[in-house]
């Protein structure tokens, strides 16, 4: 009796877990079957083509702005890492009090509106006389990504032993020696997960890149955008089953190899 | 100690790209085009057309928020009981979506629910009348479900792992039924997630103009759509900021909420 009430129950559970899947897959999933679709239409099959993925690769556009987005991803996620990883360590070193303002100020990229941020980076990059262009999305991006690293990295910074370094020092390797070989190892793991984070956020932003890019250059993101005010093309959803493909190998990378070697 | 001075770019840096940009805001946003303090911009949320924005967008973005956590307080629960095992691909199946493109996700919404899209499609071949889907509020709705569930799912269920078995065993050995432990339970210890749930919703729902210009189509503006076109068409920055200081205010709360029930940061996704 009890047995069969238990069972009710986890089939409620199953039942909603799926409900659930559903609504968030299938309208990725759609996408994914009509990026084959040889019909224009959006309600008729009309046969397997490849069609829109060629048209995709062909398209200047697309092509630029697929090398712009990755370009900007990559070195904002690069410089993040090489900035982000510096104060940590310094943050980590620090008194209460300090820390406190400098943790609070790296909190307010991330719970600030994206429609703030970009607005206020714009209003600032013409204040500073900086044109927009391809290094004022840089810049942004960077702003955006150094807090990520941060909370990546701190969390490592913590289980280190500072005396494992301090008797590095003591055994005679210059302080940069003992950094590389004794406290970077340790902390490789967060410095990676940032970096990997940092790259996908970049990666998914339109908003701040939409009011700093200026009217020459494009993302992937701003692109979609405009082109989708202008109606949606099949290759769109060509180009938008290439960027689910990416997001989820990088994703099932930062997630589950780091954890893998944790276990063994 | 050299190791202060390697936060040294970091500082300059958020001074550069965070603190000062969100000065210019302030500055903007209380002066006019001469550069003469005003209070005019903030004030001009109350004329007709920004008020009702504000109104419609406070509005759908309580209306997403509670239907989020409606739905996510169950998924986090039950995603919490099948931990144990096997249990970390599931919960990244329900987290995956919030890294995916934002644009994309929204875009696919609105593939399925134009006239001549793909629920409309079925409709017609079940020769039912087709539906005035997109362009309403429902669809903005919807779209901000879909959009920010999983900032939901994430906190809630990041604090209810952190619930000992034995505090749920305890209080259902005393006898409370399902209901009672629900309320007396797993709710007071879920509060920080919760919190942080709602805010990470409420903030980017109230604040957004890719879903209400996508799937709302031009008639229905919040006051994202505003602000945004004070910036991108209407060249009127000194509004804009006015406008931007005006949703700040409700940021800042939900900071201030943040701060007040998440103290350890518990709720938080990273």
């Amino acid at each position: 009796m009890k047995n069969s009430k238990w069972n009710l129950r986890r089939i409620w559970q199953d039942f909603y877990l799926v409900i659930i899947m559903i609504f968030l897959y299938a309208p990725i999933a759609t996408m994914v079957v009509l990026s084959f679709n040889s019909s224009k239409s959006r309600t008729q099959w009309g046969g397997f083509t490849l069609r829109w993925y060629t048209e995709m690769f062909a398209s200047r556009n697309i092509m630029d702005a697929l090398q712009n987005t990755l370009l900007i991803a990559f070195l904002s996620a690069l410089i993040a890492v090489i900035i982000g990883t510096a104060a940590s360590i310094a943050i980590n070193s620090m008194k209460p009090v300090p820390r406190t303002i400098l943790m609070g100020i790296t909190n307010i990229p991330m719970l600030n509106a994206d429609i703030v941020t970009g607005i206020s980076l714009m209003l600032a990059f013409i204040a500073f006389g900086i044109s927009l262009g391809f290094q004022t999305v840089l810049i942004a991006h960077i702003t955006f990504n150094i807090p990520y690293v941060i909370l990546s990295v701190m969390p490592k910074l913590k289980q280190t032993s500072r005396f494992t370094y301090e008797a590095a020092l003591d055994l005679g390797a210059s302080p940069l020696r003992a950094f590389f070989k004794v406290v970077f190892p340790d902390i490789l793991p967060g410095v990676l997960s940032g970096f990997l984070l940092a790259f996908t956020m970049s990666l998914d932003d339109f908003i701040i890149t939409h009011f700093t890019r200026g009217a020459g250059i494009n993302t992937l993101s701003t692109l979609i955008y405009s082109e989708v005010r202008r109606g949606i093309k099949p290759s769109m959803y060509a180009l938008s089953t290439v960027i689910f493909a990416t997001v989820l190998i990088l994703l099932i990378i930062s997630n589950f190899a780091p954890h893998k070697k944790a276990e063994q | 100690m050299n190791k202060k001075l390697l936060s040294g770019p970091y500082i300059l840096w958020m001074i550069g790209f965070t603190i000062i940009p969100l000065a210019l805001i302030v500055f903007y946003g209380l002066t006019d085009k001469s550069g003469a303090f005003t209070l005019a911009n903030v004030l001009s949320i109350s004329t007709p057309e920004h008020i009702k924005a504000l109104w419609l967008s406070l509005g759908l973005s309580f209306v997403s928020t509670i239907i989020c956590l409606v739905l996510a307080y169950p998924l986090a629960m039950i995603l919490r009981n099948r931990n144990v095992g096997s249990g970390s691909f599931i919960v990244f199946i329900f987290i995956l979506p919030m890294w995916m493109n934002f644009l994309l996700r929204t875009l696919a919404w609105q593939t399925l629910l134009e006239k001549a899209g793909v629920i409309n499609g079925i409709l017609g071949m079940l020769h039912l009348p087709k539906q005035n889907l997109i362009n309403t509020p429902g669809a903005i709705v919807l779209g901000m479900v879909y959009n920010f569930l999983p900032f939901m799912v994430l906190p809630i269920y990041n604090v209810l792992c952190k619930i000992d078995d034995n505090t749920i065993n305890a209080a259902r050995d005393l006898g409370a039924n399902f209901f009672q432990t629900l309320l007396w339970v797993w709710f007071p210890l879920s509060v920080p997630g919760i919190i942080s749930g709602i805010t990470m919703v409420f903030v980017p729902a109230l604040t957004t103009f890719v879903i209400s210009n996508l799937l709302g189509g031009s008639k229905i503006l919040l006051i994202g759509n505003v602000i945004e076109q004070e910036f991108t068409k209407g060249s009127n920055w000194n509004m804009g900021s006015g406008l931007s200081l005006v949703l700040m205010i409700f940021i800042l709360i939900s900071m201030a909420l943040i701060a007040k029930y998440d103290k350890n940061g518990e709720g938080s996704g990273f």
